[in-house]
């Protein structure tokens, strides 16, 4: 059957840069965004916050509010709580996990400052803001569980008394034998790491635009999204709809990074807003709560260590993770799947058998914490490769040797981790190879100590990295979860001869719908042109999972290759009763149905008339049937991983601490490219918000509990001006899971960013005897490191 | 009613049109453009003056229309992403940013386009670090920035190459 596929040939628009054809709607301002979506009768709300990490509601009079100009509703937690039940963020598979029934406005108590708690709908934003100031809540402030590292302590307050203290998810991994290994080893490092809090921030804020239909008791919600079928499936449980009865729709998404994939009260209470005033409520969160209620991210105190013999080879390696996740895990993913993957992850890419992590996740009274772009990666990665580089200073090694010997071996797949991930086919030598040629690494070596000589403090880090891509059942499913792994393609063939393809995956600026269009074009051997994509519209696209866990062209793409193949085999029955001879001898070319190596034939236009408007020129014993549905999920393995391996080149300036990213380069092999320019971009824009949360972003609260930068002007994401040139290249090593050979790219460049700057900086802080073992590397970390603060 | 909810008329230019309209006296520019207009291709990122994601031209110069009040654009000529894609003004710009592949998610893009024709109205030739410098003040989140200095670098090679017109 592969044989029908030619992805080299100069027809096919596989692995081709071709630009996407929804990019110039945008670059016009023509997009839709979720704001810019207006409904007759349509109300705005907005939330009435917890001011404190954790205290008790002892009143709330809604009177004064109720009476202000535009108001139309004022709605306390109970209210909300009588349209929406609760919800728990809990996967059964992550043995013991718990958390508590969470409702979308506080009720009794609020557990963390920016917790919705009263919502007021009115006529505009402006009215509704200023009614929010008249509710009036009387308070009694409770003692806050803030450090995670106290969380456990006797005598912490505990958030949720059912559960006697503040554990919410524990693991051990140990493959035995570690031990054994530290004692007879020639070189032990350690070190506690540490990752501070970080958000999303995508520029378009989290929005919600609920319109609940009282007459046809359903529900249409235009969401700021990339799961629609997750919505749609927790919508209509939570608010007791049926579920064909709720629509979600993600027209244009202004960035997501995984922040828009979780549940919100704010946006469940807009719903029941909605069903509750029977007219549209729209909820767009402003800057200042979408720091306070956007879920965060990281935030984890890694201990390492590391056994090596006198050559330099792995001999084991130990963590402790703990993490502080806020007052609830989030719903439906949970909270504990970021400690889940560090466990899993850190080490990933080394030979060695012994291996023994031990993952704590506590609840807190801080914002909840879950799934942001790379979950786990950057904290893997940053972690092992931290320890790589420590183990090659103490042994006298080049960091690259010190790879080069311990990567497992490109020939040794397929084979499995010392935590159980299973890789089909690697390439960490391949990768690390051409990283070093493209960084031209002796020269920089050569031109560091030159500068050093000048004064000139530069370091050189290197990363090897695993990803986590095209995720089966095991991920979310298993745990219970209605998150969909497999994904579906419907395509038709339309009667003007275009190609409709409907697809369970997203867009949000990644390039989804042209990668579908590409793939789709190459398998029927049409222009692109003639191809149009749907998605984001439950009521338009098959059953799917969305875009998350870099999934879109791995699982989405597949199942549009297979649609294509079967609308393609259904197309070419019409031709050989149309030509009189049999499909085999037909292709389809340049969108002309043709005898094999001639031009003889007819255009899709003319044959897609015969079938709609002519069906009389067909023998009466035959159907077509031009419109055709395949799905695809991953069977082979619980994930398809990938990898690569990422360099950066940084400064410091040891007098004020401040570092500046002069160059990163990164190699990665997401199997087959289907178009090299869209995953240069995904690894790009990953790799600058990989080096902002290492960097520059931190979500810093005070001793009580306060976010203290809750404005873009305080909280620092990367700007163009300190952003370095990014060079990217491939190394590609298709998947045997599926015909396509894609695995994912989205959070490539994320997850390995953290690790690589960490060690370049600490490669230049290596002349003052000095590192750094935290992040956000502000200049305050690198001067402590330096003593000079 | 306080002062913020009173209401004036203003009117002003936008994208060519004569506008008139009464807004209160605590209306955005923004929320004017998007609201009143139905200009939506204007972006609100941070409502703060941070992100750029509102940036307009108001009489010829970029402005943010979150800092700026509607009633402030009384007697000015706004030009907006929508106008100024019509007009054709930056049609050099948004093809440089397709080819390149600078824009993701979209929601900066407006913005970003406009500062951008602002940079090479004032220096037609900037060096990369230029254009770096000068769009600092429009976030990105999605592309890294790398490709927008790459589409604003070609347009500006081009433009060198093709002779002044
Ligand atoms: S919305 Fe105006 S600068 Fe951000
Ligand atoms: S393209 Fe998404 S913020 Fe710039």
């Amino acid at each position: 059957m592969s044989g029908e596929l030619d992805f080299e040939g100069p027809a096919s628009y596989v692995g081709r840069s071709v630009s996407r054809p929804n990019a110039r709607r945008l670059a016009e301002g023509r997009g839709q965004y979720v704001d810019d979506i207006v409904l007759p009768r349509m109300l705005h709300v907005a939330f009435v916050r917890s001011p404190h990490a954790h205290a008790r509601i002892l009143s709330i009079d809604t009177s004064r509010a109720e009476r202000m100009p535009g108001v139309r509703r004022v709605a306390t937690g109970a209210d909300i709580a009588r349209i929406c039940k609760p919800y728990v963020g809990v996967l059964t598979h992550l043995a013991g996990m718990r958390s508590p029934p969470q409702h979308p406005l506080a009720l009794e108590v609020a557990r963390w400052q920016g917790e919705p708690v009263v919502a007021v709908a009115a006529e505009s934003r402006a009215e509704a803001e200023d009614a929010c100031e008249a509710v009036e809540i009387a308070w009694q402030e409770l003692p806050a569980a803030l450090d995670a590292e106290r969380a456990l302590e006797p005598g912490a307050t505990v958030i949720h008394a059912e559960f006697g203290d503040n554990l919410c998810f524990r693991r051990v991994v140990d493959t035995g034998g570690v031990d054994e290994a530290f004692a007879g080893a020639a070189a032990v490092v350690e070190d506690t790491l540490s990752f501070g809090r970080h958000t999303g921030v995508t520029l378009e804020p989290r929005s919600m635009l609920a319109d609940y239909n009282a007459a046809e008791e359903s529900l249409t919600a235009y969401h700021s999204g990339q799961s629609p079928h997750m919505m749609q499936a927790i919508l209509a449980s939570r608010l007791g709809l049926d579920e064909h009865r709720v629509r979600i729709v993600c027209r244009d998404v202004g960035g997501s990074f995984g922040i828009k994939i979780h549940i919100y009260g704010d946006e469940m209470a807009a719903c029941a807003l909605s069903i509750m005033l029977r007219r549209p409520v729209k909820f767009v969160a402003d800057r200042h709560e979408s720091f306070l209620s956007d879920i965060h991210a990281r935030d984890h105190r890694v201990r390492a260590r590391l056994a090596a013999d006198r050559e330099g080879n792995v001999l084991a390696l130990e963590i402790d993770d703990l993490t502080g996740v806020g007052p609830y895990s989030m719903y439906p993913r949970s909270s504990a799947v970021e400690c889940n993957q560090v466990l899993g992850l850190t080490g990933g890419p080394y030979r060695h058998k012994r291996y023994r992590a031990t993952g704590t996740v506590v609840f807190q009274n801080k914002n909840p914490m879950s799934q942001y772009r790379a979950v786990g990666h950057p904290i893997a990665t940053a972690v092992a490769e931290h320890m790589i580089d420590r183990a090659a200073r103490a042994l006298a090694l080049d960091p690259a040797d010190m790879r080069r010997r311990n990567l497992i071996p490109d020939d040794a797949y397929p084979c499995q981790s010392p935590s159980g991930m299973r890789f089909e086919q690697l390439s960490h030598h391949a990768c690390l190879e051409k990283l070093v040629a493209l960084m031209d690494y002796p020269r920089l070596r050569a031109g560091q100590a030159a500068l050093r000589a000048q004064g000139v403090h530069r370091g050189i880090g290197l990363a090897s990295f695993i990803e986590v891509t095209n995720p089966s059942p095991m991920f979310y499913g298993v745990g219970g979860a209605r998150i969909a792994a497999q994904d579906g393609c419907t395509m038709r063939l339309d009667a003007s001869g275009a190609i409709i393809a409907a697809t369970g995956v997203t867009e949000q600026g990644q390039g989804t719908e042209t990668m579908i269009a590409q793939i789709a074009a190459t398998v029927l051997g049409v222009q692109m042109s003639c191809v149009k994509v749907l998605t984001g519209d439950t009521d338009k696209v098959p059953y799917g999972g969305g875009t998350w866990a870099s999934r879109a062209a791995g699982i989405g793409g597949e199942a549009v290759l297979q649609a294509g193949l079967a609308l393609k085999k259904n197309i070419l029955e019409v031709g050989a009763r149309i030509l009189k001879t049999d499909a085999g001898s037909l292709d389809i070319a340049d969108g002309r149905v043709v005898k094999r190596g001639t031009s003889e034939g007819l255009s899709l236009t003319e044959l897609a008339r015969i079938v709609y408007y002519r069906g009389n020129e067909l023998p009466a014993d035959f159907q077509p049937e031009l419109v055709v549905t395949r799905h695809y999920r991953v069977k082979d393995y619980p994930f398809v991983f990938t990898n690569g391996a990422q360099g950066c080149l940084a400064e410091i300036d040891p007098e004020t601490g401040f570092v500046r990213v002069l160059k990163m380069w990164c190699v990665d092999d997401c199997g087959r490219v289907i178009n090299p320019k869209l995953v240069e971009e995904q690894i790009r824009g990953g790799i600058v918000q990989g080096l902002g949360g290492a960097l520059t972003e931190h979500c810093r609260y005070d001793e009580r509990g306060q976010l203290l930068n809750c404005t873009m002007a305080d909280y620092l994401v990367p700007m163009a001006g300190e952003m370095p040139d990014i060079e990217v290249a491939h190394i590609q090593t298709p998947t045997r899971t599926s015909l396509l050979g894609a695995k994912g790219a989205g959070e490539a460049g994320t997850g390995g960013a953290p690790g690589a700057l960490m060690n370049a900086v600490n490669d230049a802080l290596a002349a003052f005897g000095a590192r750094v073992t935290s992040q956000p590397i502000t200049p305050d970390v690198v001067l402590a490191a330096l003593g000079k603060i | 009613m306080n002062d913020a909810q009173e209401a004036l008329d203003i009117e002003l230019e936008v994208n060519g049109e004569h506008v008139r309209r009464r807004v209160e006296a605590r209306r955005s520019l923004a929320d004017f453009l998007r609201q009143d207009l139905g200009l939506t291709g204007t972006h609100l990122g941070c409502e703060h003056g941070a992100c750029g994601a509102c940036t307009v031209r108001v009489d010829g110069a970029i402005a943010r229309s979150c800092l700026m009040l509607a009633v402030q654009a009384d007697g000015a000529r706004i030009e907006t992403i929508e106008g100024l894609s019509d007009a054709g003004a930056i049609a050099e710009l948004q093809n440089a940013f397709v080819l390149a592949n600078a824009l993701q998610c979209g929601y900066c893009t407006p913005g970003m386009l406009i500062a951008a024709q602002a940079l090479l109205e004032a220096d037609p030739q900037p060096s990369r670090d230029r254009i770096r410098e000068f769009l600092a003040g429009n976030y990105c989140r999605c592309t890294g920035y790398q490709s927008i200095v790459d589409a604003v670098a070609s347009v500006a090679a081009h433009r060198a190459a093709r002779g002044p017109r």
